[in-house]
This record gives C-alpha cells, sequence and structure tokens, in this order.
C-alpha cells in the first residue's frame, strides 16, 4: 500500500491533505471533527483583530443544473479574538499532535505587530505559519490582505519581518489577483519564505439579480467585489501553480489551493510540484467526509501505477509543460466516430460545421462524397428536411412494426462520419460528445519527421541566408 | 429544471422529427433551462396550436420520448411531455395571448367544418395567413373528442376549452351550427375553401341477441363522464374490444365506481390496437381483461360469451365453450363508424376504405376547393396526427389560393 506521509518544509504530515484556511477551519471544535474524518492538517480561518462580517456573504454560480460550480465570498478574516483563537490551536494540538496545524496571519503591516503575532501564533502550537497576502476584499482598505500581495516590495518586507522571529516553517499564500504571479512568489522567496500556497480567491462578480439589479450576494441592496474559487479555479489554479513550479526563482515546497475536490484534482497538482494540498469549496459543499475518498482514491492510484511515496510522481508533468514554439507541428490526430457507442445527438456534427472545420457528415446514408465542404448537405437543409416530413403516430394495428434495428443502436442515417482528409485534429467533437470514449482522436502517421516551429522557422532563416 | 437541463440539445433532433407537428423540442426545453418560459410556450405554438393538449393526450412513448437519443445510452428518455405541460400551463394561467404573425388581412374566407383538433389547427394556421375562417360544429362545445372524447384522467373539458378560447383570440369564428349536406352548395360559392375536420361517426354497433337494453355508447359514456352528465353506471361493466377507447371507457367505468369491469376482446394480448402503456393504465386501475372471448348474447345482466380461437388457416373461429359474465351495462367499443354518408354527398370526392383520399403534403382532395385531415382522413389516429393535418391542409389552402408564405416571428 503505497504511502501517503510527507514532510513539508519541514512539518511532518500524516497525509497531504489539509484544509484551506476559510470557514471548514474557524474553530477548534471544527477542526478536530475534520482531523477525525481524515484531514492531515488544517490552515486555520486567518487570526488577526477581529473584524465585522456582513450578511449575506456568498454567492454562486450553477451551471447546467449542478449547484456551485464557482463560489464566491465577501467574509473577512476571523470575527473571533485573536486570544480564543490562539487557546484552541493549543487545544487541538494538545489533542491531535500529529496533525499540521498552521495559523494563518493577517495584521497590520507594522513590524512589531507582525514580531507579537508571530511569537504569539509559535506560542500557541502551531507547526506553520501562512501569511495571508491574498484576499481581495476588505482587507486592502485596510492596507492588508491582497493590498500587500499585490506589491511584490511589500510582500518581501513582511515575509523579513516574520523571518527575524519565526522558530517555524514561514508560507507565503499568493493572490491570483495580479497579472504574473511569480513576480510576487520571487519577491516571497527573497524575503525568506520556507513555502509558498497558491492560490487565494480571485476577485469576481458572481452575477447579477436581474429583477433587483444588485449583484450577488445582496447586502441591503448593495454587494461588493469578492473572492472566486470552487472547481471553477482548478484550471486557473493549476496553471499558476505550475508557473510558479517551473520557475526556479519562484519555486518552493507549495501548497496547492484552488478547485480541489477529489483525489484526481490533488494528484494533478501534485504532479505539478506541489507537496501538499488544501480544500475548501469541496468541503463547504459536502463535508469534511469527502477526505475519506481522496485518501483512498489517491492511494488506490498510486498502488496501480507502483508509487510508493508521494517524492515518486512529485513534479512529473513539470517537464510536459513547455512553450508553444516546442510543439511539434508534424504530429497529426484525426478524429474517429464508434458507430456502436453512437446514440445519434449530431452534437458532434453542429459543433464541427459551426464552431470548426466543416468535416463532419450527416451522409452515411445518402453516400459519402469526399471533397471540398461544398458538396455536403449543409446542417440547415437537414432541419428542413425533418420540418418537411410526414410523421404519424404508429398505432400498433394500424402500421407496420417499426423499421428493424440497424446494425447500430442509433439510426445509420444520424451516425455521423469524419472527413479525416479535412479533419484538423482539434479535439472540439470528441469534447461535445456526450458518450465517453466514442469519439477518439488517433494518430496518423504524417510520415515527416518531428519539427517544431522553432526549428522551422530558424530553417527558413537557413534558406533565406543561402 | 433539472430534467430541462439533461437534455443534450440534440441537433436535427430525432425527438422533433418523431413528432408530427415538429415541435423544435431541443429548442423549447433549453428556453425552459434558460427561464424564458414564456418564450418557450411561444415557440411551441408556433408548431402546435393545441400544445395544451397534445402535452396532455399525446402516446409520447411511441413518439417524441419514443426517439430520444436517451433510450440508446440506457437512460430514461427526456420527460418531453412533462416539460411541454409545464411551459403550456404556465403560458394559459398567466393569460398569454397566441402571438399573431405581421401580416395583411386578405378577403379570402376559409370554411372549417368540424371543430376538433384538424379543424381547429387548420383555423389557426390560415388565420396566421391572414385569412378569414368559419369554424362549423354541432355540437354545444367545440374542441371535438378533446372536448367529448380523450379521457378525463387526461384531459379536462376546461383544459380543451381553453385552447378553443385562445384560437378564437386570434380572430377564428366558432359558429354552433351542424353542416348539413344541403348546405355545401351555398358554402361552396360563399367560401374561398372548404375544410372537412368532421372526424369519425358513432361507435360501431353490437349486434347481439338482448343487446337492445343495457348497452351504452362507449363514446356516450365517456362524454358523459367527462362533462358530468353521468354520474353513475352499473356495478358490473363489461366493455367489449381493446382498442384506446376501450380502455378509456373501462377506466371511466371504474372511476364512475363500477366494482367489476372486464375487458372483454376476441383476439389475445398480443393483438390488442391499445398502447401497451394504456394497457398498464387499466391493470392500475384495476380493469379486468378477459382475452379469446366473443359476446353472443346479453340475457338480464349477463353476458354470454363463447371462446374462440385461431385456426391453422390463420382465421379466428368460434368455439362451442361459453362463458358467463355479470354485466349491468355493456359497452361495445370496437371502433367508430366513418361519416361515409355525409361524405359521400361532398359531390366530387374521392373516397376509399370510408376514409377521404387526399395529397398528405397538402390535405387537397380530388375536388379543388376541399381539403381534408384528421380522423376522416387517416381513419383514427391520434389528436397529434390530426392537428399535423389541419396545418399542412392550411398551408395547401394558402398556397392554392396563391397566398405568399409569411415569415414566421
Ligand atoms: C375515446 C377516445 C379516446 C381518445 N384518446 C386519445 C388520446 O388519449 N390521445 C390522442 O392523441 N388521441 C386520442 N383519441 C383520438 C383523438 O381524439 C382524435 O384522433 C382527434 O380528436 C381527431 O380530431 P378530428 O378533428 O379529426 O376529429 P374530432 O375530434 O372527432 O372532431 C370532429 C368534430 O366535427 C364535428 N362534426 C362532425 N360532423 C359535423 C357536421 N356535419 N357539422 C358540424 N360539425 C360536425 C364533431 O362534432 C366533432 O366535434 C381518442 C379518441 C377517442 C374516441
Ligand atoms: C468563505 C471563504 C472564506 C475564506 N476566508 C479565507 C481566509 O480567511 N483566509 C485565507 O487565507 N483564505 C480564505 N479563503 C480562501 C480559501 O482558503 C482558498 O484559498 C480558496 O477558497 C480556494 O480554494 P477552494 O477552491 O478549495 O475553495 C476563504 C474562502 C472562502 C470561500
Ligand atoms: S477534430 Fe475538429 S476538425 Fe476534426 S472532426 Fe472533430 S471538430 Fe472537426
Ligand atoms: S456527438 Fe457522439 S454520440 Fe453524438 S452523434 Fe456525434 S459521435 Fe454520435
Ligand atoms: S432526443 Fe432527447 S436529448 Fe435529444 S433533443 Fe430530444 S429530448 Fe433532448
Amino acid at each position: 500500500m503505497a504511502s501517503l506521509k510527507t514532510t513539508f518544509a519541514g512539518i511532518e504530515c500524516i497525509n497531504p491533505f489539509w484544509l484551506a484556511s476559510a470557514p471548514p477551519t474557524n474553530c477548534g471544535e471544527q477542526i478536530m471533527r475534520a482531523f477525525d474524518a481524515g484531514w492531515g492538517g488544517a490552515v486555520w480561518k486567518t487570526i488577526g483583530e477581529p473584524i465585522t462580517n456582513v450578511s449575506s456573504r456568498y454567492s454562486s454560480v450553477d451551471w447546467a443544473g449542478q449547484r456551485m460550480m464557482g463560489l464566491n465570498n465577501i467574509e473577512l478574516i476571523s470575527d473571533r479574538p485573536i486570544e480564543v483563537n490562539l487557546a484552541e490551536i493549543a487545544e487541538v494540538k494538545r489533542r491531535y499532535p500529529k496533525h499540521a496545524v498552521i495559523a494563518s496571519l493577517m495584521v497590520e503591516s507594522r513590524r512589531d505587530v507582525w514580531h507579537e503575532m508571530v511569537k504569539r501564533a509559535e506560542d500557541a502550537g502551531s507547526d506553520g505559519l501562512e501569511l495571508n497576502f491574498g484576499c481581495p476584499h476588505g482587507m486592502s482598505e485596510r492596507g492588508m490582505g491582497s493590498a500587500v500581495g499585490q506589491v511584490p516590495e511589500y510582500a518581501q518586507m513582511i515575509t523579513e519581518w516574520v523571518k527575524e522571529v519565526a522558530c517555524t516553517p514561514v508560507l507565503v499564500k499568493l493572490t491570483p489577483n495580479i497579472t504574473d504571479i511569480r513576480v510576487v512568489a520571487r519577491a516571497a522567496k527573497l524575503g525568506g519564505a520556507d513555502a509558498l500556497s497558491a492560490i487565494n480567491t480571485i476577485n469576481s462578480i458572481t452575477g447579477i439579480d436581474l429583477d433587483t439589479f444588485t449583484p450577488r450576494p445582496n447586502v441591503d441592496g448593495k454587494s461588493s467585489h469578492g473572492g472566486y474559487c470552487g472547481p471553477a479555479v482548478k484550471p486557473i489554479a493549476l496553471n499558476m501553480v505550475q508557473s510558479v513550479m517551473a520557475d526556479p526563482a519562484s519555486a518552493l515546497p507549495m501548497s496547492a489551493i484552488g478547485g480541489i475536490g477529489t483525489w484526481r484534482d490533488a494528484a494533478e497538482f501534485l504532479l505539478v510540484g506541489a507537496g501538499t494540498v488544501q480544500v475548501c469549496t469541496a468541503v463547504m459543499h459536502y463535508g469534511y467526509r469527502i477526505v475519506e475518498d481522496m485518501i483512498d482514491g489517491l492511494s488506490q492510484w498510486m498502488d496501480e501505477k507502483g508509487f510508493a511515496t508521494l517524492d515518486d510522481f512529485r513534479g512529473l508533468s513539470l517537464p510536459r509543460v513547455t512553450e508553444w514554439k516546442h510543439l511539434n507541428l508534424n504530429y497529426k490526430i484525426v478524429a474517429q466516430i464508434d458507430e456502436s457507442l453512437c446514440i445519434g445527438c449530431d452534437l458532434c456534427h453542429i459543433a464541427c460545421w459551426d464552431g470548426a472545420h466543416q468535416c463532419i457528415h450527416t451522409d452515411r446514408v445518402t453516400g459519402p462524397v469526399d471533397g471540398h465542404v461544398e458538396v455536403h448537405r449543409k446542417p440547415m437543409e437537414a432541419v428542413h428536411a425533418t420540418m418537411n416530413s410526414i410523421a404519424v403516430t404508429r398505432i400498433p394495428k394500424m402500421d407496420p412494426p417499426a423499421v428493424s434495428p440497424g446494425l447500430y443502436k442509433a439510426p445509420l442515417a444520424r451516425i455521423p462520419r469524419v472527413d479525416e482528409t479535412e479533419c484538423v485534429g482539434c479535439n472540439l467533437c470528441s469534447l461535445v460528445c456526450p458518450v465517453e470514449d466514442c469519439i477518439t482522436m488517433k494518430e496518423v502517421p504524417a510520415g515527416l519527421a518531428p519539427e517544431t516551429w522553432e526549428e522551422r522557422t530558424a530553417k527558413l532563416g537557413i534558406v533565406e541566408q543561402c | 429544471m433539472v430534467e430541462a437541463n439533461r437534455c443534450l440539445n440534440c441537433f436535427d433532433a430525432p425527438c422533433t422529427a418523431a413528432c408530427p407537428t415538429h415541435i423544435d423540442v431541443p429548442r423549447f426545453i433549453k428556453k425552459i433551462a434558460s427561464g424564458n418560459v414564456a418564450g418557450s410556450a411561444r415557440s411551441i405554438l408556433e408548431a402546435n396550436v393545441l400544445a395544451g393538449s397534445c402535452a396532455r393526450v399525446c402516446p409520447v412513448e411511441v413518439l417524441c420520448e419514443g426517439s430520444c437519443v436517451m433510450h440508446h445510452r440506457a437512460e430514461k428518455p427526456i420527460m418531453i411531455g412533462r416539460l411541454q405541460r409545464y411551459a403550456m400551463d404556465n403560458f394559459y394561467e398567466r393569460g398569454l395571448q397566441i402571438p399573431v404573425r405581421q401580416r395583411p388581412e386578405l378577403p379570402l374566407r376559409v370554411a372549417c367544418i368540424g371543430g376538433g383538433p384538424a379543424s381547429l389547427a387548420c383555423a389557426a394556421e390560415l388565420r396566421q395567413a391572414g385569412v378569414q375562417v368559419t369554424v362549423f360544429d354541432k355540437r354545444d362545445l367545440a374542441g371535438g373528442l378533446n372536448t367529448y372524447g380523450v379521457a378525463e384522467y387526461k384531459l379536462r373539458v376546461s383544459e380543451s376549452l381553453r385552447e378553443v378560447e385562445a384560437i378564437q383570440a386570434t380572430g377564428v369564428e366558432i359558429l354552433q351550427r351542424e353542416v348539413g349536406c344541403e348546405d355545401l352548395a351555398a358554402f361552396e360559392r360563399e367560401f374561398d375553401a372548404i375544410f372537412l375536420g368532421v372526424g369519425l361517426g358513432e361507435m360501431h354497433r353490437l349486434r347481439i341477441p338482448g343487446g337492445e337494453t343495457g348497452v351504452m355508447d362507449a363514446l356516450d359514456l365517456i362524454a358523459g363522464y367527462k362533462t358530468g352528465e353521468i354520474l353513475s353506471v352499473g356495478r358490473t361493466v363489461a366493455v367489449i374490444g381493446c382498442g384506446n377507447t376501450a380502455i378509456d371507457a373501462a377506466v371511466a367505468s371504474k372511476r364512475l365506481g363500477a366494482d367489476e369491469v372486464h375487458i372483454v376482446y376476441r383476439r389475445g394480448p398480443e393483438e390488442m390496437s391499445a398502447f401497451g402503456f394504456e394497457y398498464e393504465h387499466a391493470l392500475q386501475e384495476g380493469v379486468k381483461f378477459l382475452w379469446w372471448r366473443q359476446p353472443i348474447a346479453l340475457e338480464a345482466g349477463t353476458l354470454i360469451c363463447a371462446a374462440t380461437s385461431i385456426n391453422e388457416a390463420g382465421d379466428l373461429v368460434v368455439g362451442d365453450m361459453r362463458t358467463e359474465l355479470a354485466a349491468e351495462v355493456v359497452v361495445p367499443a370496437i371502433g367508430q363508424s366513418p361519416l361515409a354518408e355525409w361524405l359521400s354527398s361532398v359531390k366530387g370526392i374521392q373516397f376509399a376504405k370510408g376514409r377521404v383520399v387526399v395529397d398528405r403534403a397538402t390535405g387537397a382532395t380530388s375536388h379543388a376547393k376541399y381539403f381534408a385531415g384528421g380522423d376522416c382522413v387517416n381513419g383514427g389516429r391520434e389528436v397529434v396526427d390530426a392537428v399535423a393535418d389541419g396545418k399542412r391542409a392550411a398551408r395547401g389552402i394558402t398556397a392554392a389560393l396563391g397566398v405568399m408564405e409569411v415569415a414566421h416571428g
């Protein structure tokens, strides 16, 4: 059985699954329940001078009937007194000595205030400190949060202040609300940070109520810019974590955050170099229990792949991300439809016609005609034919039984055909097809040696010189 | 909403192709999903003015839902009928009106004889083209079998009538008047075209000894139950025949309080003309089925049936075995007879097997002035088929009268 144990910037972890600093880590009682459920660590809800929150605080983006594809919040840091939070940290550490408890901190940008806060958090027994330079709302107005995270000089300076007194590892939590996240990552590294965590929430307005014209969440007729997280932000987080980890001047042990909800998400972040992962929205949606399958699924997958420890595969995908100019231009794939799986929805047909290269046709019955697109029946001609057809209700006694089922489950006339000579291998049809594995992309040997854009332009350069 | 999202939004969708009126199913479903319920109903009405009743009475299992691609991935088909009902109920509950296309009023007059689904659909479509239409129906209320026939649990009289009113509101004139054979000559002079949507005639009579009393026509029973004119049947009822009408009559009897309701059919379950789901429904209502029996006499509340079988030549033969069945009321439901006599009085119209012969695409009969559709043409199918016939005939009429096609919207 694979081991999920790991050491993150010197912090011993029973597994890489941490709760992110957010409502699921508001208080000790919650965190102890989370540890019982299997979480390996928790980053305490950001501690600082207590604030007052508004109601309401959250809004979400639902998509095609699924709730909370993305979550938005205008909540601030902890609204509980510092000493209450610290006393509870001590309590949790006493009862759960093997679990990682990280204190997330955000205080006024003054050296003495930071020194004082760091000492108190460490005295309480926290295993590490996470500096919250990311909160995109509310705190910036007070010179904290992303106001610090967006200015590399401030981020470096505060990290240095903290490092002057800190005995435990210091993580800097990065805000994604910046053009190049590596700039602040580099500053944190220069400031002496031991590790990074990324990403915090992304500036957002999730939507506007079309009756009241007020954006959500509505606070007495007004709203404010919030922070976006949940499944929708995972691709953005993955991109940012990858770019930090691929940059030697930025790379540090990384606690990855953003849209993680399953062991698959976690594995992906580990593959781009993360040491641990943090989860917020998925727990807010389903509760602490989700960690059970994260642990189980990840171990199972590692066993199947023959990875004994997390280090065996950490960062394996990093070298596989490259610049576009290094991609092989002579690699060619084409779409292939598995007729036996096709259900005849013709979504691939209209996607290729309206959104790609007009090379999926519904002409299996009329007879395929290879060649220029113009000779094929256009999509609207098919629709007109349908609308002008005469259909009747089949009455058992009056009508012969329905046409006998053909070779495939869908009628042949509705199973589209790919003109492989015209297909550019863009993947679109395989992405829209509602049936798993029905459209696959098959490599067709180009008969040419691999050649990248860089190589091709270099060669042309030589030709021009001749 | 969840269901509306489940629809894949197929291109050139097979459900749309299977609908006789070609309602653009994914279009109206996605409008429900986007929260545009009124737009959804309007897009449905564009294809089918009787969409409210169709959403209730259509045998969707053999129509749109039967051809939904979800079957091919071993999933339940999208509940198209339910979604359509949702959109249409919302439309009527909000008191919205059928949108009338922008077009000039034309000095053309068309008479639609019969006020059932076929005529109403034809009339509504003609109005959209600016034609002046008058519908004539001999019964107290218009709507044809939607009002008087289709089982009450599917479609209430009020639900049929609100559609009739909505069509009237587009400018269709509806007159309660029987058109006699003798009126036709005047009609031919007065109107530019005449649409025949007269449906079928009475139920076939049961010709057995003793069948003069204790027998009730299936259509009268269903209509009486629907309109509230009949409040009870006997304790024991025997319905003869096993089509969808027989099922409706048997279910209506149950609902009118009969203890024992039998459907007596001279063949086996494989041969019944009722849809499978109608049969299931009757079983659920507690209707009993007596297969391979043919009624031969009725004696004081007892129906005497003979056993039947198929001989080697494949013919149905009546055997010697007798069964007695308690039946205070016997309800023959062995098919409607065509209105042959009336229709044959229309000079110059061709008939075959009691049906008016038409060109399917235009509803044109062999007489240039007459068009026809619905049960009197197709021999008795479903409401949606009648609507589709009526709609095609309207287009046939406008084409024949030289009306330019009016763009939708
Ligand atoms: C008991 C029963 C249950 C049914 N259940 C269903 C169901 O669940 N689903 C479904 O889709 N279909 C069902 N049908 C079928 C459906 O009702 C018909 O297919 C449909 O109504 C046919 O429409 P139509 O306009 O052709 O005729 P009809 O609805 O029969 O309308 C004809 C109209 O013409 C009038 N008329 C006739 N002669 C004259 C005249 N000389 N002058 C003036 N008016 C005249 C009649 O009064 C009648 O109103 C059922 C039918 C029956 C009998
Ligand atoms: C309601 C809410 C409150 C949050 N509060 C904090 C906070 O106090 N400090 C902090 O560093 N991050 C805070 N976050 C950000 C999360 O820790 C995390 O970075 C972010 O939600 C992305 O992860 P996710 O996609 O798993 O939710 C908060 C997020 C939410 C939704
Ligand atoms: S891969 Fe792209 S171009 Fe090729 S068939 Fe699919 S959609 Fe069309
Ligand atoms: S999208 Fe997939 S299932 Fe639909 S028609 Fe194309 S190949 Fe078939
Ligand atoms: S066939 Fe089914 S999934 Fe496809 S558009 Fe029609 S209802 Fe939707």
